[in-house]
């Protein structure tokens, strides 16, 4: 029972046609959403358009109505990327942003700007438009001119409309371009519209896709169907490189419609009906063979310690760090450990691929469609320029997640097959087999001079190697493909040094040759812990010398947008000027304490400060975080609010990770795979947060993606040392491990019980 | 096959099933493309697939079909579009409470239930109200703040 047996007409339940025709165009067979999508989202044949990212109609394409479609090669993961290259975009064409359309991520007609990663997105995706935009307008000026009978410079393109900047009748921008193409390079010596006299940048304006995700209309890639597409679950083995045994195929047939697709070790059901995969996914009997290929996760970070070294790498060497912590006065040393997290995206991943002879339409929410593209043909034996891969949202992914490895589900299943295939994975699916961000160790040592200078500071951390090439894919594996296996978890080494004065400094790193688990980047990569060890470690100095952790700080930085952020958090979080720990005992049993941290992502881009006032019941070991205030500064700012949210959301799913987060996996398999075994923070658990955001129109703009999650876990931290006196140097800081901190450390740190 | 009527959207409709353990969610999203809800866990755990059954909010994802007969569903889509969006959906528009959006439907079904119940909570009361969701993008200080617009509306 696959078709569907609805009565009904789509306005009866609450969605228009007018909903329908906005999205799709068509509207259909019978009663189906299939065409519930955007027109570019569908396969079509190639359209002649322009790709090279050195031609303007790459980027931009002219209609008649007036209006102009950005294409950009990065990808809008309810970041607020599309709303925010439109206003770039707008800019410089003077042309208001409702005019203006991003298509992002689609190969078929998005030239490859490379991944959306490490906030980039519009640092390169938008600059990229920026720049076509501002090529385009010089372009528009001199037909203006020409239709106008007046000199380029007396003019100017406001509203749609060139004309002379002193007033007096213009010429709109569809008279002058229509829907025609301009057939030109991009100049990089275009002149940007002066930053001064931003009218549209810089402006708070909403998001095009928040009303539609709101009302239930937005199209996420697992709301995509074709006409005749199956639905497939793919059964994954009970341990990591694990081989398929046996099938009992009669074991689903109480089934209607199901099919078993076996290539290899690679197994999956498919079905007309949705439920029918589902169900038959649960009963499919299959024995695997048994792998013990892991560690184990207890003890994680001793195996890291001892793991075999592939080999070291000087980070950063200035001075002699060893010789001048030698002769300190005092001499301090801590060790940190981060572990193996998940994207956890809330929706598992999904995918629909549609292959026919060596070409195919591959619909996926990849983060770098470009790079699926290219692997995904190599790998499944397809003509590339006969590959498109088209973005539709997922949900958020803050990196890689599962959503390149679906998307090789459906490839193989399609080709196998020669139908359509939806696949969507489960739960299950997606936090135990999603590529994951890396556990990460550090030893920082550090000398104090009598008067508390940081005469060395030495950093040693242990990463997992990374090796180049394409992550390999599940489904490849498991079909026994050959195909790349490479190992990335992005510039994970970045930030490990101090941003505070000190003449000897080095950060070693011992690439380890074994990882765990398939590594992945995972928002801030490295940085994460990094700044989280180096920030506690400046709290602890700060401690030992006996002063303030701002005044601590302010004292050792001389550069003034660094000295900004701290002092315009410090003042609007009420900072009292003291030394930790905090000599008062808080409301009732619960220990009350504050705590801040700063970094300048990557040591060269966003200056990020940020305070929390929290409150540890020892009782429980529960840290309550009450309020957080940060300030930030990214340069220029592109759109306010959608800035603010994604730091909100930054801080707040950072204080998730450092409280609650760590994938565990016993000898065969991850066993964190739902939200009971990875919870992750909860409603009750919101803090109120307060985000500061400093505009600087004169300096380039930053992404901001990851930045202000750097600082959190070191923040969080530092108010636990300030509320109770324990240093909590392992993350999560879940209530047990709290608990166990309190009760064997607590004794003697001179705070009164 | 049994066929299962119930209401959805304010209209009667009927739907057939082999199996009437399936979950509300396969027959809302396939037979009644209704996408705003979203598959998450399966588990009940995360509240993306969260519509309303006589105007309780209910996971769908664990409702098999059979417990749908005869019931009232109401699904994002039933409560407000675009144009004409009701007052939760307004107000977490106009908070932009949303990221990746993929749980703001669920979220705002719960919402719903809550206000219909308790037409001024506190901010603790919302928490609570919404400690059964799940946002992965840390939305948590718009969200919360659009429920307490919308209990003004």
């Amino acid at each position: 029972m696959a078709t569907p047996q609805s009565r009904l007409q789509p306005d009866t339940l609450g969605i228009s046609r007018r909903d329908l025709l906005k999205l799709g165009g068509a509207v259909i067979v019978s009663f189906a959403f299939e065409a519930a999508l955007p027109d570019w989202a569908r396969a079509q044949p190639a359209t002649g358009k322009p790709l090279d990212p050195t031609d303007v109609d790459s980027f931009l394409a002219f209609h008649a109505d007036g209006t102009v479609t950005i294409y950009t090669g990065k990808v809008d993961v309810g970041t607020g990327l599309r709303i925010a290259v439109a206003q770039m975009a707008a800019e410089e064409l003077g042309i208001p942003a409702q005019r203006v359309t991003v298509v992002d991520g689609d190969t078929g007609v998005c030239p490859d700007q490379g991944g959306t990663g490490g906030s980039t997105g519009l640092t390169r995706g938008g600059a990229d438009v920026r720049q076509a935009a501002a090529t385009a307008r010089q372009a528009l000026l001199a037909l203006g001119a020409t239709r106008l009978n007046r000199p380029i410079a007396e003019l100017t393109i406001a509203n749609g409309e060139v004309r002379p900047a002193a007033g007096g009748a213009g010429v709109t921008v569809a008279t002058l371009i229509g829907d025609r193409r301009l057939s030109l390079k991009v100049d990089a010596k275009a002149p940007l519209r002066d930053p001064l006299h931003y009218t549209v940048v810089g402006q708070p304006l909403p998001r095009p896709d928040v009303p539609d995700k709101c009302t239930g209309r937005h199209v996420y890639v697992h709301d995509f169907t074709l006409p005749g597409m199956l639905h497939a679950r793919v059964i994954r083995p009970n341990a990591i490189g694990a081989a398929l045994v046996s099938v009992d195929e009669s074991s689903v047939r109480g089934i209607p419609d199901v099919r078993v697709v076996r290539v290899g070790s690679f197994l999956a059901i498919v079905a007309p009906d949705e439920w029918a995969a589902v169900k038959a996914a649960g009963m499919l009997k299959a024995v695997w063979s048994d792998e013990q290929r892991l560690p184990g996760s207890d003890g994680l970070d001793r195996w890291t310690r001892a793991a075999a070294v592939d080999h070291d790498q000087t980070a950063i060497d200035r001075g002699d760090a060893m010789t001048a912590i030698g002769g300190a006065a005092q001499k301090l040393s801590a060790t940190y450990f981060w572990p193996f997290q998940s994207h956890a995206s809330l929706g598992p991943c999904c995918a629909v691929a549609d292959v026919r002879g060596d070409g195919a339409t591959i619909w996926s929410s990849s983060q770098g469609t470009h790079g699926l593209r290219t692997n995904l043909s190599k790998v499944f034996g397809l003509a590339p320029d006969k590959v498109r891969v088209v973005f539709l949202d997922g949900s958020g992914s803050y990196g890689t997640n599962g959503g390149d490895h679906v998307a090789a589900d459906a490839v193989l299943l399609s080709k196998t097959i020669g139908q359509p295939v939806r696949v969507q994975w489960t739960r299950q699916d997606e936090t135990g087999w999603d590529p994951k961000g890396p556990q990460q160790l550090l030893d920082i040592q550090a000398g104090l001079d009598a008067a508390g200078r940081i005469v060395g500071w030495a950093t040693q951390m242990w990463l997992p190697n990374q090796a180049p090439g394409a992550r390999a894919l599940l489904a490849a594996d498991a079909a026994g493909l050959p195909q790349e296996h490479g190992a990335g978890a992005g510039a994970i080494t970045q930030n490990g040094d101090p941003p505070y004065q000190t003449d000897h400094v080095r950060v070693l790193v011992h690439w380890t040759k074994e990882a765990p688990l398939q590594l992945s980047n995972l928002r801030a990569p490295g940085k994460i812990a990094n700044v989280f060890a180096v920030e506690s470690f400046t709290d602890e100095l700060a401690a030992a010398a006996g002063a303030d952790p701002i005044a601590f700080r302010l004292e050792r930085l001389t550069d003034p947008r660094a000295i900004e952020v701290i002092r315009r958090t410090a003042q609007a979080f009420g900072w009292q000027t003291r030394r930790s720990p905090n000599p008062r005992t808080g409301t009732g049993s619960l220990l009350e304490g504050r705590g801040m941290a700063y970094m300048r992502y990557k040591q060269a881009e966003n200056y990020v400060a940020l305070a929390m006032d929290v409150a540890v019941d020892p009782a429980t070991g529960r840290i309550g975080v009450r309020r957080v205030v940060c300030a930030h500064d990214c340069g220029l700012i592109v759109n306010p609010d959608a800035l603010k949210n994604q730091v909100e959301g930054c801080i707040v799913q950072t204080l998730s990770r450092a409280l609650h987060e760590e994938v565990t996996f016993d000898r065969s398999r991850v066993t964190s795979v739902d939200w009971a075994s990875y919870p992750v923070l909860r409603f009750p658990e919101a803090p109120q947060v307060e985000v500061i955001l400093i505009d600087r129109p004169d300096q380039p703009l930053l992404g901001a993606g990851e930045a202000a999650t750097a600082p959190v876990a070191a923040a969080l931290a530092n108010a636990v040392f300030d509320a109770t006196g324990v240093r909590l140097r392992t993350v999560p800081f879940t209530q047990e491990r709290v608990k166990a901190a309190l009760a064997t450390e607590r004794k003697g740190t001179g705070i009164v019980q | 096959m049994a066929s299962y009527a119930f209401r959805l959207n304010g209209r009667a409709v009927s739907a057939d099933s082999w199996d009437p353990a399936q979950p509300l969610l396969y027959v809302l999203r396939g037979r009644f493309a209704l996408h705003g809800l979203k598959y998450g866990c399966g588990l009940s755990q995360c509240g993306a697939c969260t519509v309303l059954m006589d105007g309780k909010a209910v996971r769908s994802c664990m409702t098999p079909i059979s417990r749908a007969a005869g019931r009232t569903i109401t699904t994002i889509e039933g409560l407000g579009t675009r144009d004409k969006p009701d007052r939760v959906q307004a107000a977490f528009i106009a908070e932009q409470a949303a990221q990746c959006g993929y749980c703001t439907s669920g979220m705002i079904m719960t919402a719903v239930a809550l206000l219909s119940t308790t037409s001024s909570p506190t901010i603790d009361q919302v928490k609570q109200g919404l400690a059964g969701h799940v946002c992965r993008c840390g939305t948590h200080t718009r969200i919360l703040r659009a429920v307490v617009r919308a209990s003004k509306a």
